[in-house]
């Protein structure tokens, strides 16, 4: 694959309402293996959007989107393999409430990997004890604190051994006090050189872990760089004021 | 004096009892109208899953999926889309015409040259119950976050493994309890059975009135048995969502 391009985007849009909303509106990004990419943008400015049609959970009015060198926007796609390798992790946790959380990690690997359960269940300790979770495998997604739901979603979705991961605000719905042990975990992973797309609010880890920030308004990319560039030289005007306000 | 004229009215009752329920063995017509009410509610019951399966099963598919299947060009999207064209069609006539007349409408025409009313009834029925079953499941399978189903779908399961092992599993469970109270409800509308030429329970009761000329007892017994088979299975219903609210996480 050339420059190691994991995801390529190219002029896409999502149109809503017949076109008079347009939550993307001609995105063009490329997204390279052991990158982690931090989208940033007033609300409303389609990140989520951006995000959810890496995976094709939204469903683009036109434009391309090509994963592991395949065009996944094309006809008669076989979504579900490429989802496989597309982790995502969402800002309320979507844990299935019914499962422990052992099988909250080990059904899509065994399901669909064709895992033993023995194999499953290993891999997935190995995981909670990864984020000091292991003692919890038993217990209800209800019985735990925002913060460790989060950081089961997140390995829950590493149990498929994703290529790359995409966070839509991901500590968001989280108390404060619980915004720091998801984030480590995500740092984490980025020093293991996962790939990242990650929508969040969180200045601070943006600065400090993203390779390349990417700034967003009224659904198209305003302004892309590295977080120097992007927090000590905003060029644009919006990226400035929003700066301002964030900051 | 006051306690001849209770003597006397017990003995009325007592007269009217025989007369009513033993004479020429009248309570053996209830027994066979009660077997056939039940006859015609459990089969009916099942005719109704079946169908209500299937309809909600395009319904929901339609809504969640449809999208998805158009954008990937899928032919099954076009074969989707006129069947649940159809199913809205069964849903808005069954739902909007009384079962009675639906009843009718099975009995003299479309199964004129027969005359197996228990057929009839369970078939018209079971039809009409499917229409109900179909929008109580599409209500459980829609009253799910669809956060669960995108968590599924992200996973990389496809459309039917998510609804199969992440969404209606949580969908029965809220589902349930409005799912075996229409089964109860369908008991009690059987009782206008007797219209297609059969012998269910409200039947009965009506031709032992014919005959004895005498309306207290036959439909005071009529009324106790429905009273008593409606409670026993509210019960139970009862029972059930106590069981399935412990069991909720
Ligand atoms: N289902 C929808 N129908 C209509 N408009 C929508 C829908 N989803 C999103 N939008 C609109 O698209 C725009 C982008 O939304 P979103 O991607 O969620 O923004 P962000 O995540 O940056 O806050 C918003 O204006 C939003 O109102
Ligand atoms: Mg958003």
């Amino acid at each position: 694959m050339k420059d190691n391009v994991l995801i390529k985007v190219e002029n896409l849009k999502k149109h809503y309402s017949g076109g008079k909303v347009k939550a993307l509106d001609g995105v063009n990004a490329e997204i390279k293996k052991g990158e982690v990419i931090v989208v940033i943008g007033p609300s409303g400015s389609g990140k989520s959007t951006f995000l959810r049609s890496l995976n094709l959970l939204e469903l683009p009015t036109d434009g391309k989107i090509t994963f592991d060198g395949e065009d996944i926007t094309a006809a008669k796609v076989n979504i579900n393999r490429h989802r496989q390798k597309m982790g995502m992790v969402f800002q309320h946790f979507n844990l299935f409430p019914n499962m422990t959380i052992l099988r909250n990690m080990t059904i899509a690997p065994m399901k669909l990997l064709g895992k033993k359960k023995e194999e499953a269940e290993a891999q997935a300790m190995a995981l909670l004890n990864r984020v000091g979770l292991a003692d919890r495998c038993n217990a209800y997604p209800s019985q735990l604190s925002g913060g460790q739901k989060q950081r089961i979603a997140i390995v829950r979705s590493l149990c498929m051994s994703p290529e790359v991961m995409l966070f839509d605000e991901p500590t968001s719905a989280l108390d404060p006090e619980m915004v720091g042990e998801v984030l480590d975990v995500m740092r984490e992973l980025a020093r293991d050189g996962m790939t990242m797309v990650v929508v969040t609010h969180e200045m601070g880890f943006a600065k400090e872990v993203g390779s390349r920030v990417i700034f967003m308004d009224e659904g198209r990319i305003i302004e892309e760089g590295t977080p120097d560039e992007i927090f000590r030289d905003p060029k644009s005007d919006r990226l400035k004021s929003f700066l301002m306000k964030v900051l | 004096m006051m306690f001849d004229v209770i003597g006397q009215w017990l003995n009325e009752q007592r007269e009217l009892f025989i007369l009513n329920f033993i004479d020429e063995s009248r309570w053996k017509l209830l027994l066979t109208g009660l077997g056939n009410t039940l006859l015609i509610t459990l089969f009916a019951t099942l005719i109704g899953i079946f169908l209500g399966i299937i309809v909600a099963a395009v319904r929901t598919t339609y809504d969640k999926n449809g999208e998805a299947m158009a954008f990937h060009k899928s032919i099954g999207y076009y074969v989707l889309k006129i069947a649940n064209v159809l199913c809205k069609l069964y849903l808005t006539v069954m739902r909007g015409t009384p079962v009675v007349v639906q009843l009718l409408i099975a009995y003299f025409i479309i199964f004129a040259s027969s005359d197996n009313g228990i057929m009839v009834a369970i078939f018209a029925f079971g039809v009409n119950s499917g229409a109900y079953v179909a929008e109580i499941l599409r209500g459980g399978i829609m009253s799910i976050d669809n956060g669960q189903f995108e968590a599924g779908r992200s996973l990389g399961f496809n459309y039917l493994q998510t609804m199969i092992y992440i969404v209606i599993p949580q969908a029965i469970k809220t589902a349930l309890p409005s799912l075996l109270n229409e089964f109860i409800a369908l008991l009690k509308e059987t009782s206008v059975a007797g219209y297609v030429g059969l012998v269910d329970i409200t039947k009965a009761g009506a031709i032992i009135r014919g005959r004895t000329f005498s309306a207290f007892m036959p439909l005071i017994a009529v009324a106790l048995v429905y009273l008593i088979l409606v409670t026993l299975l509210t019960w139970a219903v009862s029972k059930i969502e106590r069981r399935l609210r412990k069991s909720e996480r």
